[in-house]
């Protein structure tokens, strides 16, 4: 399968106070069309940095990132590239434009240039797939945090991207919303084969990943698929992240003697596998 | 207390006037304005008056809402009246401090002005009360859009788009403005006694972590906007139309009909 993300050797280094910080330390990665990646990190990881230069809003200190075969650094490029790589940041309320649902998801197509009759068909089409079609008339601000993150998703939709990346989309919402932007992400990879980026410092959320990446002091330390990631428990604490319930339980249970397989994820599973250790004894 | 700042003032009635294309609406109310100042008798305010009695109730907004929008001006009302009282012209009817003399053409004037800043501000507020901020903003953008042949494309396209920012910020500033007073208040400080120089004094922990947010929040909209593809509104093109309708050619027909009225009763009485 072709790459729609390739990252070269990238490094980022900014100053603050005349001292100067390495964010992202000279990192490499292929994003694969149609996968869902997973970056996980806690905070000043250098991960939302990362993500940034994926779409052009950060230009690299050092090493270079194509975008189907454009680099971001070439400016006559950046439109087209932001045609193709769309963008969910972490607060709701600072990325939406106008004051009616409908009207903010069309920000994006009436940039494009479309004919209008093309616009309001995307609209509703985008509205329907995050399911928000039956809010197309109200204001955001009367929304919850979660139905305003996907009307920010529905905004990308729209514009019919190749790839979405989300910096920690789930950062400022409840648990309610959370689950209905990982289920609106996740349907969207799915259905309509749309390349996903997630990144986020809840493990929870890259269960459901084709790859998961950790990311610590601007270095990935870790890539596997969830199960191999998560079995990791010792290292992922180290880099100060919460492992799942289920995985830690798992983890403490191996620690104490019981040998419980540890390569499973949901509460299901978990449950199975325990229930299984006892039946044996 | 910050709940009260509105801006706007929609009220949906669902009239013709709600359905009515924003950018006519717009232009008749200036060709109104500008008819109830040209009338200079009884009898064209008069007609002028009937008409926007008529606006009133076709518009369906309750009338406690436009006397809501007189209360507000009637200090500037009684004072303009009360000034006026002593203007007028012919034999004093009485007099008040040995020099002010009160006359019939006095009281006639003074009348004649209050009735004209009641109708003109029950014009104004039948307009902001039957649009939406939005619709005003795209009207207001359609309106100036001749502006682009002397070079000026760029800059009506900003001030839309900064309106159109403008009325989506500012609740979500206003709500962020009452978690920072909260939150002082709950560190002690004191917002409500003292005068109004200790008032003042108290906003300003207000005022500074407001400030800093909105622009963060600016900052972090300029990238979200960017990643929309925003480019100044270059080849940019809308979703929602402005169209006209059969409905406002006969709103138009109907306020020049009136306003000729005006004119007429200007000429001949």
């Amino acid at each position: 399968m072709s790459n729609i993300i390739e990252i070269k050797n990238v490094t980022y280094n900014y100053t603050e106070d005349d001292i100067e910080y390495t964010a992202v330390d000279d990192v490499s990665l292929n994003i694969e069309k149609g996968s869902f990646t997973v970056i996980l990190g806690h905070n000043g990881s250098g991960k939302s940095t990362l993500a940034k230069m994926m779409n052009g809003l950060n230009k690299p200190t050092s090493g270079e990132i194509l975008v189907d075969g454009m680099s971001t650094a070439n400016e006559e490029t950046e439109l087209l590239i932001k045609r193709k790589v769309g963008m969910v940041f972490q607060n709701p309320d600072n990325q939406l434009v106008a004051s009616i649902v409908e009207e903010d998801v069309a920000f994006g197509p009436e940039n494009l240039g479309l004919e209008p009759k093309v616009i309001r068909e995307r609209v509703d089409e985008a509205l329907k797939s995050v399911g928000m079609y039956e809010f197309k008339d109200s204001t955001p601000h009367h929304l919850s945090g979660g139905q305003k993150q996907r009307i920010a998703i529905a905004g990308m939709i729209a514009m019919k991207l190749e790839c979405l990346i989300l910096d920690e989309p789930t950062a400022m919402l409840d648990p309610k919303g959370r689950a209905e932007i990982v289920n609106t992400v996740l349907r969207l990879n799915k259905e309509n084969g749309m390349t996903v980026v997630l990144i986020t410092h809840y493990m929870e959320e890259a269960e459901n990943a084709d790859r998961v990446l950790v990311m610590n002091d601007g270095k990935f330390i870790a890539d596997g698929t969830p199960k191999e990631i998560f079995k990791n428990v010792a290292l992922l604490k180290s880099v100060g992240l919460d492992v799942p319930q289920t995985t830690e339980l798992l983890y403490e249970l191996n620690n104490n003697g019981i040998k419980v397989p540890t390569d499973v994820l949901s509460i299901e599973e978990t449950a199975k596998v325990i229930g299984a250790f006892l039946e044996e004894k | 207390m910050l709940k009260d700042i509105t801006f706007g003032q929609y009220f949906d009635s669902k009239s013709v006037i709600h359905k009515a294309d924003p950018r006519v609406k717009i232009v008749l109310l200036i060709f109104i304005i500008v008819f109830i100042f040209l009338a200079k008798n009884f009898w064209g305010l008069g007609l002028s008056a009937l008409f926007i009695l008529i606006t009133m109730l076709v518009s369906k907004i309750p009338l406690k809402m436009y006397f809501k929008n007189l209360k507000a001006i009637l200090p500037i009302l009684i004072f303009t009246s009360v000034i006026n009282v002593f203007y007028g012209e012919g034999e004093p009817l009485f007099t008040i401090f040995g020099k002010l003399d009160v006359t019939v053409g006095g009281l006639e004037r003074a009348g004649f002005m209050a009735l004209r800043i009641m109708l003109l501000i029950i014009a104004s507020s039948t307009l902001t009360y039957a649009t939406t901020p939005n619709d005003l903003t795209d009207a207001i953008e359609s309106l100036l859009s001749p502006l682009r042949f002397i070079g000026l494309k760029t800059a009506v396209h900003t001030l839309a788009m900064m309106m159109t920012i403008a009325l989506r910020f500012i609740p979500t500033l206003v709500e962020e403005a009452e978690k920072i007073m909260n939150a002082q208040k709950a560190r002690g400080a004191d917002l409500e006694s003292g005068n109004l120089k200790e008032k003042i004094k108290a906003l300003i922990p207000i005022l500074i972590p407001l400030l800093f947010s909105a622009v963060r929040r600016a900052a972090e909209l300029a990238d979200a906007m960017e990643c929309r593809c925003y480019n100044s509104g270059e080849g940019k093109t809308r979703m929602k139309q402005l169209k006209l309708h059969f409905r406002d050619f006969s709103i138009t027909l109907i306020t020049l009909i009136f306003g000729t009225g005006v004119i007429l009763f200007n000429i001949f009485m």
